[in-house]
């Protein structure tokens, strides 16, 4: 859908992209980085909005330097921020959009109102969108950028502002955008934890160039590692240092939770190793102690260590080692460009 | 994906969830873009598809320019034969005369076409489609110049129908018809150039139409000022000058130049065919002036 080949973007001041090569197929892609990676040159240069200053880059097959207004009759795109007049409904809203789009004044009507269904919006179309929630208005965003039904859509920061329910539903759609509807989706975000749910692949650049890219399930592989909770009991007021004592005095190896940044990382043990057997042991432990079993599951990687610094990169053991390296050059771009990463 | 046809044999009033519908119809591209965008923003422009609040000024503007000609013509059809040879007000001094109604107008409509999309953000969405910066523009040009187009021209066909009723000679009255639609058309595209390049230079409608209503208003009022001040003192050449500061103005000393109008000037001192030929010049330069600014503002805006 995308391939991009030695794509740089210089401006007077500062390289938004340095050679950067990509090739992205069909299916739900996300584009992560941190801000001023250069996430949204790269929507501009695949637009045909700006040119590059080198390289070049294709979309769909066709040149972005030659080919720009080709290339937008069949992509569509939702911005981050906010772009909707307030005092039109989203129906006049998307129709006008879809005649800009090229469609004849009935098509625009007719997919209007099919598309503005499939993205959930109903006798609210209606209404004018000033009185619209967030979660509505993001509906309206991707809306009129499926309305002329794109081969692909870049959607920009697409859950921005939502609350976490509404961020379930936007990725549920975005899901839906590739599954159902056949179209391929490029969805930025910097949260990591979202594409790993919606993405099929993700791709990571920082300081405009590629970091990683890969399929969602290698940054995901499972583990060897168990993470155990539990609860406290009268006889040990704290069972999560009363189950680490025990284990550790049954010759398991314990990870350090609490450095791993996991949320709730001061209940979680980390414990090594695989099979029945361990699990069988904790089980028994855990039921000599007397203590109450929250959960017991095997763990599985996040994006977010691609991320982490080199030492904990080395502390997981079933990973190809890679990792490693590209959070120790995250971790030294962060320090030499100040970046706010995850 | 593709369009489900109802099954064979099934009812065939059966609504059926057909999911998603691709669409393999035409894609017009971006000549066809622009003429919509053309024609929504010049409905806009007299508030048709947008909410009754929005029709009510255009409107009532609309229908004081209509109500001045019918008057006129009523004036001049109900006059005792004979009495009359030609209309009471020129076709070339109508608009002129009327102008603070058409700055108001503009003032109102320019801003409303070009600074909600910037205000909104809008214009992204528009650059991520077929039409080009350069679509844009135009198509927002046409549409305020055909709006003021419409404003001005209609009153002049009620005018010209009325001469025609009032049975004035046929000659003259197309000849002055035909001189007050080409200054009314000089005057859409002056106007609207200057009413966008300020609107769209300032995002806040309420700004837009300040900003309007002062560089028509107050440079007209303030050029026809001193102009009476170097009239009194008899330095014509001074008033001759002074007209090319206000928009007006200019397109009074350029109708009097070239298309036989009496100009308002104090003294109905207009300028002559040499000062006119600067006259045009300046009209000229600022419409294509207008364009180029407009052009460059929406270079920032893309994305």
């Amino acid at each position: 859908m995308i391939a991009t080949e030695a794509l740089s973007k210089r401006f007077p001041r500062v390289t938004a992209l340095d050679r950067l090569t990509l090739d992205i197929g069909p299916g739900v892609t996300g584009l992560v980085g941190a801000n001023g990676a250069g996430k949204s040159t790269l929507i501009k240069i695949l637009l045909g909005l700006s040119p590059a200053t080198e390289g070049t880059a294709a979309v769909l097959g066709l040149d972005v330097a030659t080919s720009g207004a080709e290339i937008r009759e069949r992509v569509g795109y939702m911005p981050e921020h906010d772009c909707l007049p307030p005092d039109v409904s989203a129906t006049e809203f998307v129709v006008h959009m879809a005649r800009m789009s090229g469609l004849p004044a009935t098509a625009a009507r007719e997919r209007t109102a099919d598309t503005l269904r499939h993205v959930g919006l109903y006798e609210e179309r209606y209404r004018p969108i000033g009185g619209y929630s967030t979660g509505m208005k993001q509906r309206v965003k991707l809306a009129q950028a499926l309305v002329h039904d794109p081969q692909l859509v870049l959607l920009d920061e697409p859950t921005n502002g939502l609350d976490p329910v509404g961020r379930d539903e936007m990725l549920g759609l975005i899901r839906r955008v590739h599954t159902d509807f056949g179209i391929s989706v490029l969805v930025t975000s910097h949260l990591l934890g979202e594409l790993e749910r919606t993405c099929d692949h993700v791709v990571v650049i920082d300081g405009g160039a590629l970091l990683r890219s890969s399929s969602t399930s290698d940054f995901t592989q499972t583990t060897t590692t168990l993470a155990v909770e539990v609860t406290d009991s009268d006889t040990h007021p704290d069972g999560t240092r009363a189950l680490r004592e025990a284990l550790t005095a049954a010759g398991v190896t314990l990870h350090a939770a609490e450095e791993q940044g996991l949320p709730g990382a001061g209940h979680i043990l980390l414990v090594e190793g695989e099979g029945d057997a361990t699990y069988d042991l904790v089980r028994d432990t855990v039921a000599d102690l007397g203590i109450g079993l929250v959960r017991m599951e095997q763990r599985r990687h996040h994006i977010a260590e691609v991320f982490r610094t080199e030492q904990h990169a080395g502390a997981q053991p079933v990973t190809s080692g890679a990792p490693a390296a590209w959070g120790a050059q995250w971790n030294d771009k962060q320090k030499g460009g100040g970046h706010d990463g995850n | 994906m593709a369009t489900e046809l109802t099954p064979q044999g099934a009812d065939p009033t059966r609504i059926h969830n057909i999911g998603y519908r691709k669409y393999d119809g035409p894609r017009l591209g971006r000549a066809y873009a622009r003429r919509s965008l053309y024609s929504q923003s010049l409905r806009g422009a007299y508030g048709l598809g947008r909410s009754a609040k929005s029709k009510v000024l255009p409107m009532v503007l609309f229908g004081v320019m209509t109500a001045t000609a019918a008057i006129i013509v009523a004036v001049a059809v109900a006059a005792p034969a004979g009495t009359m040879t030609k209309l009471p007000l020129s076709y070339t001094a109508f608009a002129i005369t009327l102008q603070p109604v058409i700055g108001l107008y503009l003032a109102a409509q320019a801003p409303q076409t070009v600074s909600r999309d910037l205000r909104f953000k809008t214009v992204p969405l528009y650059f991520s489609r077929p039409i080009e910066r350069r679509d844009y523009v135009l198509a927002k040009y046409a549409a305020m110049a055909s709006a003021l187009f419409a404003l001005t021209a209609i009153p002049l066909v009620i005018l010209y129908a009325g001469a025609l009723l009032a049975k004035f000679d046929f000659g003259a009255q197309t000849k002055g018809f035909g001189q007050g639609l080409v200054s009314v058309a000089l005057l859409s595209l002056l106007f609207a150039g200057l009413g966008l390049v300020m609107a769209a230079l300032t995002p806040r409608r309420g700004f837009g139409v300040a900003a309007v209503i002062a560089v028509f208003t107050i440079s007209y009022g303030a050029v026809s000022t001193v102009q009476a001040i170097a009239s009194a003192q008899e330095a014509n050449g001074a008033v001759e000058w002074l007209g090319l500061f206000s928009p007006a103005t200019l397109i009074d000393g350029v109708q009097t130049a070239f298309l036989g109008a009496t100009s308002n000037f104090p003294g109905g001192t207009g300028p002559g065919a040499g000062t006119g030929v600067v006259y045009l010049l300046v009209v000229l330069g600022l419409i294509a002036g207008s364009y180029a600014v407009l052009m460059r503002r929406y270079r920032k805006v893309g994305l």
